[in-house]
Formats: C-alpha cells, sequence, structure tokens
C-alpha cells in the first residue's frame, strides 16, 4: 500500500468505491466544517476539498481535511499548483499524512482571472503533473527533490491522483495526456461529470483497449441534478460536461426536479458499476453534500 | 544602471517637478490618443515608458508606478518586492541582505523621499495588481484623470505617481 487510506485499501481490493466532494467554509471553526459535509459520515470512502475553487479563498483544504480526518471523515486532498510554490506544496505533502490525510488530487487550479480577487499573483511554480512527479519523488525516495536531495524520514505515504474529462473517443484516440499523468505518478483519475453514460462506455472501452484502466484506478464523476436549468447551465459553462437532452427533458417533466435529478444520478453510479475499468463513481454537487448524501441513502448506492 | 538609479533618487525632486510637467503634456496630448485609441498605443506607448523608466530607475513595468510615494526608488528592484518599508536584514552600511553589493531600495527612498518632501513614503501600497504588469502606466494614468474610472486597481491602490485612486 502507498497510502494508510481506506480509499486504496477499497480500491485495491476490487470494491466500486464512492467519493464526494465539499468546499471549505468561510469560517473559522471546526463546526463550519462539520455542518457542512458530516452528513456524509459513514456514507462515502473518502471526501474530496476543493483547494481555492473558483480561485476564491476559503478555509485551507490542509485545515478542513485535518478536521475532517479526525472527525472520522477520510479526505482527499485537492492540491493546485496556483497558490504556493514548490516549497510550500512540498511542505504541505509532508504534513498531509501526519494529520490523517492519505490521498491528494493534483490540479491546476481555476484561474484567478474568473474569482473574486482577479488581482492577485497566480503562482504556477509547477504544473499538476509536475505537482504529482513531486509527491510521487518524496514518496517513493523519501527525499525532498533535486537538487535538495535531503531526507525525509518518514516518507509521505500519499495515494497520487489526477483530473480527467470523459469524452467521445474519435479515430485513432490515444489517451496520451492519461498516459503522461500515469508516467508522472498518478495512480487514481477522478473525472469531470459524466451524464452520457454512451459516451462514457465508448471512453473506458478504448482506455481498456489502450491498458490504461490496468494502470490506474478510474472514479468517474457525477451528482445529484438540481434541475433542468441548471444541467443546461452545466452544458453551456463547465468544460467538458454534456448532460444529454434527453436526461434534461426528463428532468423538466418531472414533478419534483430535484427527486428526479437525485434518481437520475443513482442510476448513472449503478449502470457505473457495470462498466469494466471504472472502479468508483464520484458525487460532487456544489454545496449540496446533503443532496450527495440523500443520494446515497435513499438508493443505497455503496451497497 | 545602479549609478543611475541612484542619482535619480539624489535628484527626486528635480524628477519630480519634472514629473509634474510632462503629466501636463500628457493630459494635453490625451484628446489626440483618445483618437488614435488607446489599445492601438499601449504597446508603442509602453515600450517607450519602459526605455525612459528603466534607464532611469530600472523600471520593472509593474503596470501601478508608485515612484512618487517612494522617493523615486523603484521598490520592485527590492529582491523581495517589498513595496511598504525595508525588512529586517539591511546591512549596517546600508546595502541589501540578499544582494551585498546594492544599497537597499529603502534605504534610498528614505532618502528620496526625505528629499521630495511630500511626505508619501508612509503610505500604504495595496498589494500589486498582476494584471496590469508590463503595460503603461502613463496610458493608465491618463485614462484615470480623464474619466476617472479606468481600470480600477485594488480598493487602496494607487495611481501613477501616488496620488489616491479616484
Amino acid at each position: 500500500m502507498k497510502s494508510k487510506g481506506n480509499l486504496e485499501a477499497r480500491l485495491a481490493a476490487g470494491a466500486f468505491v464512492i467519493t464526494a466532494e465539499t468546499t471549505p467554509p468561510d469560517g473559522a471553526d471546526e463546526a463550519s466544517v462539520m455542518d457542512r459535509v458530516g452528513c456524509l459520515e459513514g456514507l462515502v470512502d473518502a471526501v474530496n476539498v476543493t483547494d481555492g475553487a473558483g480561485a476564491r479563498a476559503h478555509m485551507s483544504a490542509l485545515a478542513t481535511g485535518a478536521i475532517m480526518a479526525r472527525n472520522g471523515i477520510e479526505p482527499v486532498l485537492q492540491f493546485t499548483v496556483r497558490d504556493r510554490n514548490r516549497l510550500a506544496i512540498q511542505g504541505e505533502m509532508i504534513g498531509a499524512p501526519a494529520l490523517g490525510i492519505p490521498s491528494i488530487l493534483c490540479l491546476h487550479g481555476d484561474n484567478v482571472a474568473n474569482g473574486d480577487q482577479p488581482d492577485a499573483k497566480p503562482v504556477e511554480d509547477t504544473d499538476s503533473r509536475g505537482l504529482m512527479a513531486m509527491a510521487r519523488h518524496m514518496r517513493d525516495t523519501g527525499t525532498f527533490p533535486a537538487p535538495s536531495e535531503r531526507r525525509i524520514d518518514p516518507a509521505p505515504g500519499l495515494l497520487i491522483g489526477g483530473a480527467d474529462a470523459p469524452r467521445d473517443p474519435e479515430a485513432g484516440f490515444r489517451p496520451t495526456t492519461l498516459e503522461g499523468k500515469i508516467a508522472a505518478g498518478a495512480d487514481f483519475f477522478q473525472t469531470q461529470f459524466a451524464y452520457d453514460i454512451d459516451v462514457l462506455k465508448r471512453y473506458m472501452a478504448a482506455l481498456d483497449d489502450r491498458g490504461v484502466t490496468e494502470k490506474a484506478y478510474f472514479i468517474v464523476g457525477v451528482g445529484p441534478i438540481v434541475s433542468a436549468r441548471s444541467a443546461r447551465w452545466m452544458n453551456e459553462n463547465l468544460f467538458g460536461v454534456h448532460v444529454p437532452e434527453h436526461v434534461i427533458e426528463r428532468v423538466e417533466g418531472a414533478d419534483d426536479e430535484k427527486a428526479e435529478g437525485r434518481r437520475v444520478c443513482a442510476e448513472l453510479v449503478e449502470q457505473f458499476k457495470e462498466i469494466k475499468g471504472v472502479n468508483g463513481a464520484h458525487l460532487m454537487a456544489p454545496r449540496g453534500e446533503k443532496a450527495i448524501a440523500r443520494t446515497l441513502t435513499d438508493y443505497n448506492l455503496r451497497g | 544602471m545602479r549609478a543611475i538609479r541612484v542619482w535619480s533618487v539624489r535628484h527626486a525632486r528635480g524628477l519630480m517637478k519634472l514629473y509634474d510637467t510632462f503629466e501636463g503634456v500628457i493630459m494635453a496630448v490625451e484628446p489626440l490618443a483618445r483618437t488614435i485609441g488607446y489599445e492601438r498605443l499601449e504597446a508603442p506607448v509602453a515600450a517607450v515608458e519602459r526605455g525612459v523608466k528603466s534607464v532611469l530607475f530600472d523600471c520593472r513595468m509593474c503596470g501601478q508606478c508608485a515612484l512618487s510615494s517612494t522617493g523615486m526608488s523603484c521598490p520592485m528592484n527590492c529582491p523581495k518586492n517589498l513595496r511598504n518599508g525595508p525588512c529586517g536584514g539591511v546591512r549596517e552600511d546600508g546595502t541589501c541582505e540578499v544582494e551585498p553589493d546594492m544599497p537597499c531600495v529603502w534605504v534610498e527612498a528614505w532618502r528620496g523621499g526625505q528629499t521630495m518632501g511630500n511626505g508619501k513614503l508612509l503610505d500604504v501600497q495595496a498589494p500589486v495588481d498582476h494584471r496590469m504588469e508590463g503595460s503603461s502606466s502613463w496610458l493608465r494614468l491618463m485614462r484615470r484623470k480623464k474619466d476617472g474610472t479606468y481600470p480600477e486597481p485594488a480598493a487602496s491602490a494607487r495611481d501613477d505617481m501616488g496620488t489616491p485612486a479616484a
């Protein structure tokens, strides 16, 4: 095992895992964190903690993750290169396992220009692949990257994740980005929302053909749709997201759009379980931890 | 160019006067600039500004010039980019902790500020707005003085020569 996490143990045992996502609060106490994320306790294998999502400052992901860990919710720490240079990043990578955080998801981070303090300096000392390589180097060699090479004892046991976006594979498709991330150290991927099950099936089949699914775990993104309007908004504004029109119409035609949105989400998760190479579902909903919890309990998705 | 930079601080008062005159000229040509188009002028004006100010001040084109508040000593030359006074590492002889051959930017600023006597040395500068790097602060000054709106820096940031933002 690379980490001490339950997420890695479950993945290694071949279980279908459920992860969710929470955004750190704008409040300086433990209760602010747990009020939001506590509803997911016992329902999921791990919960991702976003890192300044939308380029807005909140409680730090590390602090939020530490609070969750000591309250029995295993975090996946989202880790961007936007706000910290390599020295700060390495410090947090050592601190994470010490605080009970076994997994990180390596990201670039949303552009500061789109946040609420667009005059801020984007640090970008490295990129997401560099971040994975840094984490793997520290974990596997127990030293800081060159030219330092100082020892880290014990080394930070981190399961390293990357982001991905399922898409319809064109003729001659090659998953070069994924292969690059795996070469840099990615152990697992969590993906953007995948509402188009046919596209996902074709995508995973293409990855399987290329042997990529043997080299990393794939946890596919989905979430309870709030309304037909929000589904259309996602199609227009979120990179790589396509909610098929028949799904939108189904939600729109329902008496209770939210309930129908949860049902759509649950059905997709059940379908994910049948796709070769898919190791779990990653449930995301901005400020929607309770909707995620309700979807999981109503449909008994973790099984 | 460090010698010229030090010379500029020594002559901060004269440069300030020269600049005040220059500002009058800038505002006189503003209608022409508007006719030509600010966006079209941005690249050539920024190039001229970079040329002039890098000779006189080792300007780094942060795009939000603070020289009139910092005694004509450009704070972006501080290796730590300190815009609000010196760090604790100034050497006894007034040189920089990081670059021992260089006089501390803020020791110089203090000297220049005394000469200028405009009392702005202790004004608090807002964090640098990184969107403005490399752009012309002259054109920005022109536009802000003209219509008082463009472009809004961070709340307490100051305009090109240290007068409070609109």
